[in-house]
């Protein structure tokens, strides 16, 4: 019963975690941007759809379509007001760049976490379920939106895999990520791959909030911790690689909840920070990682 | 008559020492008493204390003030942490001068800033905070830190009204016989989940278990799957920091146990929408609720901030107005701000507020500066969140509905 239980939470979580990370592994790996103000797109993306359902009538689907829509548009907002000036400014060394996107990037997810709290307090918000209920399975009692959860999940993923691998547009994204100054010699634009590349992030990070607020809740507060988690999803499944992300966040996903349901839900965080202080220190390139 | 200011001022030139004294002298006639605020701006619970202090500033002042001197409010974010409030402490005795700070709802915030108000000699009272250690400190060691009174009550006392209300509402008419106590890892927690397990099984509620939160858990799944298991008849609770997130999470798993204790985040009007309605049933202790006339005070307040506001005070909303209130009083009784004559003035009060009767308790009490409690000064209230609206559903001389759960909730037959 206990094992059933931690099957169908852990998958549920993992799926979560899984989405929350291929997106900015990918915004990693064709970009090389480490996107630091990912979860405050996350929490923008849950809170949208939370005061669109709750304020403004739009209902459960409404909500969650007005979430991704906010979570989208912010991560457009992101490229174009804080990556995209400093990757053409000449006033920033080329190989200091990266460390200023960085910084950009934190900084500009610290603002959004403040706006939110001072907007709508840093109470946490809870999407409406998309599917309300309970449902039982082989006796344990799943609310019918953890099973929603990961059906999404593995949809999107689905599908970015057949837009990656199947699409003219998808394999210059993995042209873009193996060698971008080969694909600028062929005489595609690097911006355009951005920009697409962007368009996806801001898609998975807004349905990967959305869902999140429906599963569990989130707060303002909730920005740092959700950016650190992906941050340690993708460092351990190798960044930039978007198999290892998924196979990181069922790992991460399962190691957190055994330890919540058979230490305590209090320490469920321990293992995997220590998992990952092990990875770096005896694989630093991460499970899959190339380099 | 353009240069009459100049020609006034001349002779000030020359006399230069005369007339600072006099401009001071003329300053003071109208300067204002400021008290400072220092709270969480970003939480619910902390919104509503600058909110009602300056409310009750507004209505001093428009009543002529104190002697003639307005209240002014100085409020401080202090980002619910402790380091932040001392800051802000010192910046307002030392810089803005206050004559007094009335501060946060966080017990941890409450115990750092304690030792400074002895220090810095400036009165100190918390509109929400219930370590019982707060007051005990006082007691411990009366001279230095005697300028620190307690606005809300110690967890202790917390814990016996929930207990109170337990024996009338759960162990009478729905004979439940076992609990669980759930609380959160905080300094308030510790006496009031010593006084849940004392006083629930002397009310007849054998307690299965005691669980202790880590205040960031986000998912509660677990946790309720292990109270399943242990099939008490009740969850009694004692959260503060979360709050949101284990409602949703118990009416979305349709956990069929009810949740019955101290919620403060379900004290605020705000909470409904914040959990879709999740906090449907949920019933939890408050001292004062805005559809209960606790004294002819409550009602009147709480409509004033809807009015003001949008939204209801929470919890630390009504005692910080009252607090404005005790404050200003003894400015007047003490004959302006001299720490030590207020804090005198203070222990004298004897002032009906919106939370009930006010008294502070003497250097005989444990609960030092503490307020009295009991019939005919303060006593618990029992509210439930019934289809969007909070309704007070105990002590019966008060109640406007009756306690009632949601279907997915299973009651002892």
């Amino acid at each position: 019963m206990l094992a059933l239980q931690i099957l169908i939470t852990g998958f549920a979580i993992s799926a979560l975690y899984g989405r929350g990370a291929v997106g900015f592994t990918l915004i990693f790996g064709v970009s090389g941007v480490l996107n630091l103000s990912h979860g405050a797109i996350m929490v923008v993306a849950a809170v949208a759809a939370w005061a669109s359902a709750s304020f403004l009538g739009f209902g459960r689907y409404g909500g969650a379509a007005a979430g991704v829509l906010a979570g989208f548009l912010l991560s457009y907002a992101t490229y174009f007001l804080v990556v995209r000036p400093i990757q053409n400014s000449r006033a920033i060394p080329r190989d200091e760049k990266e460390i200023f996107v960085l910084t950009g990037t934190l900084l500009w997810g610290i603002m959004i976490q403040e706006a939110v709290s001072y907007l709508f307090s840093n109470t946490p918000k809870t999407v409406l379920p998309l599917l309300p209920g309970v449902v039982g399975i082989f006796g344990v009692r799943t609310p019918a939106n953890e099973i929603v959860t990961f059906a999404i999940s593995w949809l999107v993923i689905g599908l970015l895999w057949l837009l990656v691998n199947r699409t003219r547009r998808g394999k210059t994204l993995i042209a873009a990520a193996m060698n971008p100054r080969g694909l600028t010699l062929l005489g595609f634009e690097m911006a355009n791959i951005h920009r697409t590349v962007w368009a996806i992030y801001g898609v998975l990070a807004g349905i990967a909030g959305v869902l999140l607020g429906a599963f569990l809740g989130v707060s303002s507060d909730n920005v740092g911790t959700l950016t650190a988690s992906a941050f340690s999803i993708v460092v351990l499944g190798g960044l930039g690689s978007v198999s290892g992300s998924l196979i990181a966040a069922y790992v991460v996903g399962y190691l957190e909840t055994v330890t919540a349901y058979l230490v305590a839900p209090s320490v469920r965080s321990v293992p995997v920070l220590l998992l990952l202080v092990l990875v770096v220190y005896l694989r630093p390139q991460g499970l899959l990682g190339r380099r | 008559m353009t240069d009459a200011p100049s020609r006034r001022l001349l002779p000030c030139a020359a006399v230069l020492a005369a007339c600072a004294a006099v401009a001071a002298a003329s300053a003071s006639a109208a300067e204002p008493i400021r008290i400072g605020v220092i709270a969480e701006a970003a939480s619910v619970a902390g919104a509503s204390i600058p909110n009602a202090a300056q409310l009750a500033a507004d209505e001093i002042n428009a009543a002529g003030g104190v002697d003639g001197h307005p209240i002014e409010i100085v409020a401080y974010d202090n980002k619910s942490s402790a380091a932040d409030s001392v800051r802000a402490f010192q910046r307002a005795v030392q810089q803005d001068h206050v004559a007094a700070v009335i501060a946060s709802y966080i017990s941890e915030v409450v115990l750092a800033l304690e030792p400074w108000a002895g220090r810095l000699k400036t009165p100190l009272i918390t509109p929400g905070a219930a370590s019982d250690l707060i007051t005990h400190r006082v007691h411990d060691d009366y001279d230095h830190l005697k300028y620190v009174f307690h606005g809300y009550l110690a967890s202790t006392q917390i814990a016996d009204a929930v207990c109170d209300a337990a024996r009338d509402l759960l162990v009478g008419p729905l004979k439940m016989t076992t609990a669980v106590v759930l609380s959160e890892d905080a300094a308030w927690t510790i006496p009031l989940d010593a006084e849940y397990l004392n006083c629930l099984p002397k009310i007849g509620l054998k307690v299965l278990d005691h669980i202790r939160l880590a205040p960031d858990t986000a998912d509660f799944t677990p946790v309720y799957n292990k109270i399943e298991d242990e099939k008490p008849d009740v969850i009694i609770t004692g959260i503060s920091h979360v709050g949101v997130q284990p409602t949703v999470q118990w009416a979305e798993q349709h956990v069929p146990i009810p949740m019955f204790g101290v919620a403060s985040q379900a004290t605020t009007s705000t909470f409904w929408k914040d959990t879709n309605g999740a906090a449907n049933g949920v019933a939890f202790n408050m001292f004062s609720a805005a559809d209960v006339a606790v004294t002819a005070k409550t009602i009147p307040f709480a409509a004033a901030f809807q009015k003001k506001y949008g939204v209801t005070p929470s919890y630390a909303g009504y005692t910080a107005y009252d607090e404005v209130y005790i404050l200003a009083d003894a400015f007047k009784r003490a004959g302006g701000t001299d720490a030590d004559k207020v804090v005198t003035a203070l222990e004298a009060t004897d002032y009906v507020g919106t939370i009930g009767h006010i008294q502070y308790l003497g250097t005989d009490s444990p609960f030092t500066h503490g307020m009295r409690i009991g019939a005919g000064y303060i006593s618990g209230l029992l509210v439930q969140w019934q289809d969007g609206k909070q309704v007070t559903v105990w002590p019966k001389d008060v109640a406007v509905g009756a306690l009632s759960f949601p279907a997915f909730i299973k009651l002892p037959q």
